[in-house]
């Protein structure tokens, strides 16, 4: 029986590596996820004949109720909320794995006198699964907008911090010397300060950054997992985690890099943490802008030879997307290029804009990232800004002492007109005022996303 | 073994392009759910001992949550996923 359990999870581990294979194209994504579906079916059946179906009643309980909800939220979820989905089901990850570890010690409590490698991965998968879970319902929090997506400081944040680090490693330290025969009171204390400390580790992490934030619990979840699969003495745990754990890693490293900032900065040097006051390089009075008129705009387009779009987490927000598209083929219509340019970070997740521009069946060579599009901003007639505000920001380039200093930017202040779709004139996630709005050749266009670009959809056809 | 899951995390990765990263790394948070297997397992050990109500409800609010992530994140994948249909594909 153990035998064939075990040619089960090798199969399914075969599938789930052969399923992220296959989401390295466009063409075979969705057949990759069907796999990594199939793989996950047979590793759960083999578990379960594995123990044999014992506490069966828990275990029917628990996946009627998570399954349930977890399709539901999933099928009922906006497209644009979808970073916020995969934040809390990361989070209910890495709870998981810290009630685990909760269940196996008192399992064993009051007399518990654990091995040393169970009692390690035991303390670890209960920290690591915990930071995770409260960091990743803060995540959740503020993508959602039920908290301020702003940075929350306060002063001595770091020192805070470190003694709840300190004060988590010191109890875990003790559970571990002690093989888990320490005062009852001591776990509880060590699951709550890991929660605490992951609360306060995503609070002052804000804007631009909360993409790396979930990628980086995403990895945090499945090296809990690995390690959960130590202390259960699992090879399916061990492995699953470790390739997520793995591959979380690299997705987080990739997208630091992308904002030219060492991850180090992106989490204890967040936003805002400077002064947590409005910044002092802004020219203090009101910005000196122009507005201008959906009817000029689509003039603007209607003549321009090459028009580049620049998406951003407004055209999400809008689900304006298909209404964009629509303005594309009423361009192409009268010979306009039209290109949209892909900053890595716009939106709140990596890719996020390349997603909702599939869903309205933009082509693929459309979408440039930035490395290829900058190039092409001085030649384009007209950049029209989607909605997105920090990535255009100029002041990345020039003011050394702004919070986004050094983040490679998309290079819309290049192009012969800039026109800027936004809602109001308030600053963008990040909090930070925008000076390409005040440049000569910038216009903006206020009101909502969608309705803005389907106004001018309406202008060009008109024409 | 877990290194070799990790050299194969890092090799599988890194090919995917920008374009898929979202998808991707709901995909894996989908197979971190795993876990599940895990809170299955702790389940069965809980069984064969005397244990309180509490300990019941924390093993059935392990499952729970393994199985928010695991259904959850597939689905979600799925709807990702469903964007990069063609039109050809048929709706």
């Amino acid at each position: 029986m153990n035998v064939a359990v075990d040619y089960a999870d090798l199969v399914a581990i075969a599938l789930f590596i052969y399923g992220l294979h296959e989401l390295n194209s466009p063409a075979t994504a969705r057949r990759g996820n069907r796999l990594a579906m199939g793989g996950m079916a047979i590793a759960l059946v083999g578990i379960i004949i594995q123990t044999g179906g014992a506490g069966w009643p828990s275990v029917a309980v628990g996946i009627a109720i998570g399954g349930l909800v977890g399709i539901y939220a999933a099928i009922k979820v906006r497209m644009t909320a979808m970073p916020q989905m995969v934040a809390l089901y990361n989070g209910a990850g890495g709870g998981a794995a810290a009630l685990i570890s909760t269940v196996k010690y008192f399992t064993a409590a009051p007399v518990a006198n654990l091995d040393a490698i169970v009692a390690v991965s035991l303390v670890l998968s209960a920290i690591i699964g915990a930071i995770s879970f409260a960091g990743s319902i803060i995540a959740f929090l503020k993508l959602q907008e039920v908290m301020t997506g702003r940075p929350i400081t306060y002063p001595g944040q770091q020192v805070v911090n470190s003694i709840v680090l300190l004060a988590i490693l010191c109890l875990g330290a003790w559970f571990v010397a002690t093989l888990g025969t320490l005062p009852e009171w001591a776990y509880p204390m060590l699951l709550l300060a890991a929660l605490v400390l992951g609360v306060l580790f995503t609070l002052p992490i804000g804007g631009a950054d909360m993409p790396v934030v979930i990628s980086l619990l995403n990895s945090f979840t499945g090296v809990a997992v690995a390690i959960t699969g130590f202390e259960i003495n699992s090879t399916l745990l061990i492995i699953c985690g470790a390739l997520v754990g793995a591959s979380g890693t690299i997705l987080t490293v990739a997208m630091s890099r992308a904002m030219n900032r060492p991850l180090t900065n992106v989490l204890f040097g967040a936003f805002g943490s400077a002064g947590g006051t409005e910044p002092a390089a802004g020219s203090g009075g009101p910005q000196q802008i122009r507005a201008t008129s959906a009817d000029d705009v689509a003039v603007m387009l209607a003549y321009a030879s090459k028009v580049i779009f620049v998406p951003g987490y407004g055209m999400a927000v809008a689900q304006a997307q298909h209404s964009v598209k629509a303005l594309a083929d009423q361009l192409e219509k009268r010979g306009v290029k039209v290109l949209y340019a892909i900053h890595p970070v716009a939106g709140r997740m990596p890719g996020h804009m390349n997603v909702l521009l599939a869903e309205a069946n933009v082509p693929y060579n459309q979408l440039l990232d930035m490395e290829d599009v900058n190039s092409e901003f001085p030649t384009a007639d007209v950049a029209l800004v989607i909605g997105a505000n920090d990535v255009t920001n100029p002041a990345a380039r020039s003011v050394t002492s702004s919070p986004i200093y050094g983040m490679p930017i998309l290079d819309v202040d290049k192009a012969n007109n800039v026109v800027v779709l936004k809602r109001s004139m308030r600053s963008g996630f990040a909090g930070i005022e925008n000076p390409l709005y005040e440049l000569p050749n910038t216009s903006m266009l206020f009101g909502d996303a969608k309705a803005s670009v389907d106004a001018l959809t309406a202008a060009v056809k008109a024409l | 073994m877990l290194l070799l899951a990790v050299f194969v995390g890092f090799e599988v990765i890194s090919k995917v392009p920008t374009t898929l990263h979202t998808p991707l790394m709901s995909a894996t948070n989908a197979i971190h759910g795993i876990v599940l297997a895990g809170a299955i397992v702790i389940v069965a050990a809980l069984a064969g001992v005397t244990h309180g109500p509490l300990l019941t409800t924390l093993s059935v609010a392990a499952v729970t949550l393994g199985a928010i992530n695991v259904f959850g994140g597939f689905a979600v994948t799925e709807r990702m996923l469903q964007m990069f249909r063609r039109k050809g594909d048929g709706k």
